[in-house]
C-alpha cells in the first residue's frame, strides 16, 4: 500500500507545479490555455540538458527556463498586441507539442539519469508517514513550497495585493497608476516556469525518457484543477491527489482483476474532470468567488 | 503582345516536357537496376524495441543488397487514417515494394494498395491480404513462452506483472503462452495484467510497473515498446523481460532476457523473390499468418543471453527454447483450460495457426481477470 501512495504522489507533483503557476497567471486576469505546450517544452529541455550536461538539476534550471520562455512568446500576443487570449493559449499548445517534438528527435530512445532522492534526516524515521513524505527528490518538496509560497503570496503580501487587484479590475488598477500589463507579463512568465517545472519532472523522476507529447494530457488537467480549487491555491494540493490517485486507481484497478474495461478506467481522470466542472457550475457563488472578474479579457491601456 | 506571350507559354511549356522526359528517363533507368524499397515505421526507430528492430532489419536489406536496392523510411506514422497518406506517398514516389510495420496499419495497406495493383506491399502482423498484399510475422509467442518458464521459476511472490498494449490476436497469443509456460512450472503463480492502450508511452509504462510492483509483482513482463518497464525494476530491484531489441543496457541486474526479433532474413527473402519475379501472398486468404510465420527455428525471433537468473533456471529456459525450436513443444497443445477452469482445447489437440488467430478469446489458467472489450 505504501508504495501505491508514493506512486500517486510522484504522479501529482508535475500537476501540483502546473496548476500552480497557472493560478497566478489566472488571478493576475490571463487565461493561458498553452500550459500542455509549456509543459512539452519544459520536458524536451530538462532531458536534453540532462543528456548534454549528464546532471538532473541542470534539466531542472533548463525545464523552467524553456517553460518561461514558452510563457514569453503568448505575452508577446496576448499581452503586447492585446490577440485573443483562448485562441493565442491553443495555438501555444499546438506550438509547444509540434517544437518540443522537433527539437526532442535526436534524443528519442535515449535514457538518463533521474534525480536522487534526498531523505530528510530524522523525520525520515517518523514510523508510516516518515518514508511517505519525507523521502523524495528535491521537486517534490519544491512543489509543496512553492504552492505554500504562492498562497502566501496572492493572500499576505502587498504586491499579492496588486496582483489580484489586476486580475479583478484592470481598469481600476490602471486608474491607480499600476502597471497591469508589466504584472500580467511577471504572472505569465511565473506560469511559464511552473508549467516548465512540471513537464520537467516527467523525464527527470518519472520515467527517464523522452518521448513526442509524454505530458498526454497533464497541461489540460492542470487547468481544469485551477477551476477545480476555485482558484485557492491550498485546494490545488487536494486536487492533484485527487487526480493522481485516480490515475494510478485506474491501473491499479486493472492489476487487481476488476472487470471494467480498461479503456473506461483510462477515462477516468478526464470524466472526474468533468464532474467536478458540473458539480462547481452548480453553485457559482461559492465557485466563482475567488474566479478573477477580468479573467481572458483584454487590456488596452489609453495613453 | 500576344505572341510574346505564346512564345513565352511555348518556351515553358517545352523546358517542362524536356524535364518530364528526362525525369522519365532518369527513373526508367533507376528502375532497371535498382530496387525501390519503402518502410512505414511507427516511431522514430531509436536504439531500441519494435521500430529499431525494423531498422536493423533494413540495414541488413542494403548490406545483402548492396547497389541493387534502394530504401526509405518514414518514421512517427500513426496508426490512422494518416497512415494510408504516408502509404500513398511511397508508393507514388515509385517504390517496387513497401513494408508497413505496424498492426494498425492494416486496412490502410489493404485500401492504398487497391490503388497501385503494380506495387507489392508486406504488411507486419496483420491478418487480412489482397492480391499485392502479403503479410509477415514472428512467432512472438514462442519467446513469451520461454519467459513464462524462467518466471515460475524465479517468482517468489507468484505474482507477474504483465505489460499489454492493444487488445489483438498477437497480444493475446503472447500472454496467453506466457500463462502456459509458467503454469508448466509453477501452478500457483498468477499473471495480473494491465492493459496500457499504449505501444510506446514510457510515463504510463513506468506508472503501471510501479502499481505492479507496489502490488507485490517480482517479475515483470512487456507487451510494449520502451525499456521504462525494466528500468522501474532496476530501480526496484526485481526483474523483468526485454521487448524487441536486447534491452540489457537499460536495465543490466533486471533483464533476465529479450525476446529479440529479426526481421532482416524476411525482408531480405521477400525481395529476392520481387526480383525473381517470384513474390507471392502465399496460400491465399484462410492462412491467417500470412505466408511468413515462423520463429525461434528460423531464427526469425531470438533470445538474448539468459542472465541473471541461477544456472538451473538458465538450464530450464534453454531446454524450453530447445523444445520448441525442435518442435517437440508446440505450446498451444491442450489440454488448456480458461482461467475459468472450463477446458477450452482438449487433450492431444494441438490449435492451428488460424485457431491461434480466431479462437482465442480467452485468458488461459494462471492469468487473472478479463480480455477488455
Amino acid at each position: 500500500m505504501e508504495a501505491l501512495i508514493l506512486t500517486v504522489l510522484l504522479t501529482s507533483v508535475p500537476l501540483i507545479f502546473a496548476a500552480t503557476g497557472e493560478l497566478v497567471a489566472e488571478r493576475s486576469g490571463v487565461l493561458n490555455l498553452g500550459v500542455e505546450g509549456m509543459m512539452l517544452m519544459g520536458a524536451v529541455s530538462a532531458f536534453a540538458a540532462t543528456s548534454i550536461f549528464g546532471n538532473p538539476y541542470m534539466g531542472i534550471l533548463a525545464g523552467a527556463l524553456a517553460g518561461a520562455m514558452t510563457a514569453a512568446v503568448f505575452s508577446l500576443f496576448a499581452l503586447g498586441l492585446a490577440t485573443n487570449q483562448v485562441a493565442t493559449g491553443l495555438a501555444l499548445t499546438i506550438f509547444g507539442s509540434g517544437l518540443s517534438g522537433l527539437v526532442g528527435a535526436p534524443y528519442v530512445g535515449g535514457t538518463v539519469d533521474g534525480l536522487p532522492n534526498l531523505a530528510i534526516p530524522i523525520l525520515v524515521d517518523v514510523p508510516i508517514i516518515g518514508n511517505l513524505l519525507f523521502n523524495h527528490d528535491i521537486m517534490a518538496y519544491l512543489s509543496i513550497g512553492v504552492l505554500m509560497l504562492v498562497a502566501w503570496f496572492l493572500n499576505r503580501t502587498r504586491a499579492g495585493l496588486v496582483l489580484r487587484a489586476v486580475g479583478n479590475s484592470h481598469d481600476s488598477a490602471h486608474a491607480l497608476g499600476y502597471r497591469v500589463l508589466l504584472v500580467r507579463f511577471g504572472a505569465v512568465s511565473f506560469g511559464g516556469l511552473m508549467a516548465g517545472l512540471g513537464g520537467a519532472y516527467l523525464p527527470l523522476m518519472l520515467t527517464p525518457h523522452w518521448s513526442e507529447g509524454m505530458t498526454a494530457g497533464r497541461g489540460w488537467i492542470a487547468l481544469a484543477l485551477v477551476v477545480f480549487a476555485s482558484w485557492i491555491p491550498s485546494r490545488i494540493l487536494i486536487g492533484a491527489l485527487l487526480f493522481g490517485g485516480i490515475t494510478i486507481m485506474q491501473l491499479a484497478g486493472q492489476a487487481r482483476g476488476w472487470t471494467v474495461p480498461s479503456q473506461m478506467l483510462s477515462m477516468l481522470p478526464y470524466i472526474a474532470t468533468i464532474i467536478v466542472l458540473v458539480l462547481i457550475a452548480r453553485n457559482r457563488d461559492f465557485a466563482l468567488a475567488n474566479s478573477p472578474a477580468c479573467l481572458g479579457r483584454l487590456f488596452i491601456s489609453n495613453k | 503582345m500576344k505572341i510574346k506571350t505564346n512564345f513565352s507559354f511555348a518556351a515553358v511549356a517545352t523546358l517542362a516536357l524536356s524535364a518530364l522526359v528526362a525525369l522519365t528517363a532518369v527513373t526508367v533507368a533507376n528502375a532497371a537496376d535498382r530496387v525501390k524499397v519503402g518502410f512505414v515505421y511507427l516511431t522514430t526507430p531509436g536504439d531500441h524495441g519494435w521500430t529499431y528492430a525494423h531498422e536493423v532489419a533494413r540495414l541488413d536489406v542494403e548490406k545483402h543488397f548492396g547497389k541493387k536496392v534502394e530504401t526509405t523510411f518514414v518514421e512517427n506514422v500513426p496508426e490512422g487514417p494518416d497512415s494510408a497518406r504516408v502509404i500513398r506517398e511511397l508508393a507514388k514516389q515509385g517504390n517496387d515494394i513497401i513494408f508497413t510495420t505496424s498492426f494498425g496499419y492494416m486496412d490502410h495497406t489493404i485500401k492504398v494498395a487497391k490503388e497501385f495493383p503494380n506495387v507489392k506491399f508486406e504488411h507486419i502482423t496483420g491478418y487480412k491480404r489482397s492480391p499485392n498484399v502479403a503479410t509477415g510475422n514472428i512467432r512472438f509467442y514462442e519467446g513469451r513462452y520461454v519467459q513464462g518458464v524462467v518466471a515460475g521459476l524465479m517468482t517468489k511472490s507468484n505474482k507477474i506483472g504483465y505489460l499489454a498494449s492493444f487488445p489483438i490476436p498477437e497480444v493475446i497469443q503472447g500472454i496467453n503462452a506466457f500463462g502456459i509456460g509458467l503454469r508448466s512450472v509453477n501452478p500457483k503463480a498468477e499473471v495480473s495484467v494491465i492493459w496500457v492502450n499504449s505501444w510506446y508511452d514510457p510515463v504510463k509504462e513506468a506508472d503501471a510497473a510501479k502499481v505492479h510492483i507496489a502490488e507485490g509483482a517480482d517479475i515483470l513482463a512487456q507487451h510494449t515498446d520502451s525499456p521504462a518497464m525494466l528500468q522501474t525494476a532496476e530501480k526496484a530491484g526485481v526483474h523483468g523481460f526485454g521487448q524487441s531489441s536486447d534491452m540489457k543496457a537499460f536495465a543490466p541486474k533486471a533483464q533476465l532476457f529479450s525476446s529479440v526479433n529479426n526481421w532482416g532474413p524476411y525482408y531480405i527473402a521477400k525481395i529476392q523473390q520481387m526480383m525473381d519475379g517470384k513474390w507471392s501472398t502465399g496460400d491465399g486468404p484462410d492462412h491467417w499468418a500470412g505466408n511468413t510465420w515462423v520463429g525461434m527455428a528460423d531464427d526469425y525471433l531470438v533470445l538474448s543471453p539468459f542472465e541473471n537468473m541461477p544456472e538451473d533456471v538458465a538450464k530450464a529456459a534453454a531446454q524450453a527454447a530447445a523444445d520448441i525450436k525442435s518442435g517437440k513443444n508446440k505450446i498451444f497443445t491442450g489440454p488448456i483450460k480458461d482461467n475459468s477452469g472450463t477446458v477450452r482445447v482438449p487433450a492431444g489437440k494441438t490449435l492451428n495457426d488460424g485457431e491461434l488467430f480466431t479462437t482465442l478469446d480467452y485468458y488461459v489458467e494462471g492469468i487473472k481477470g478479463k480480455i477488455p472489450g
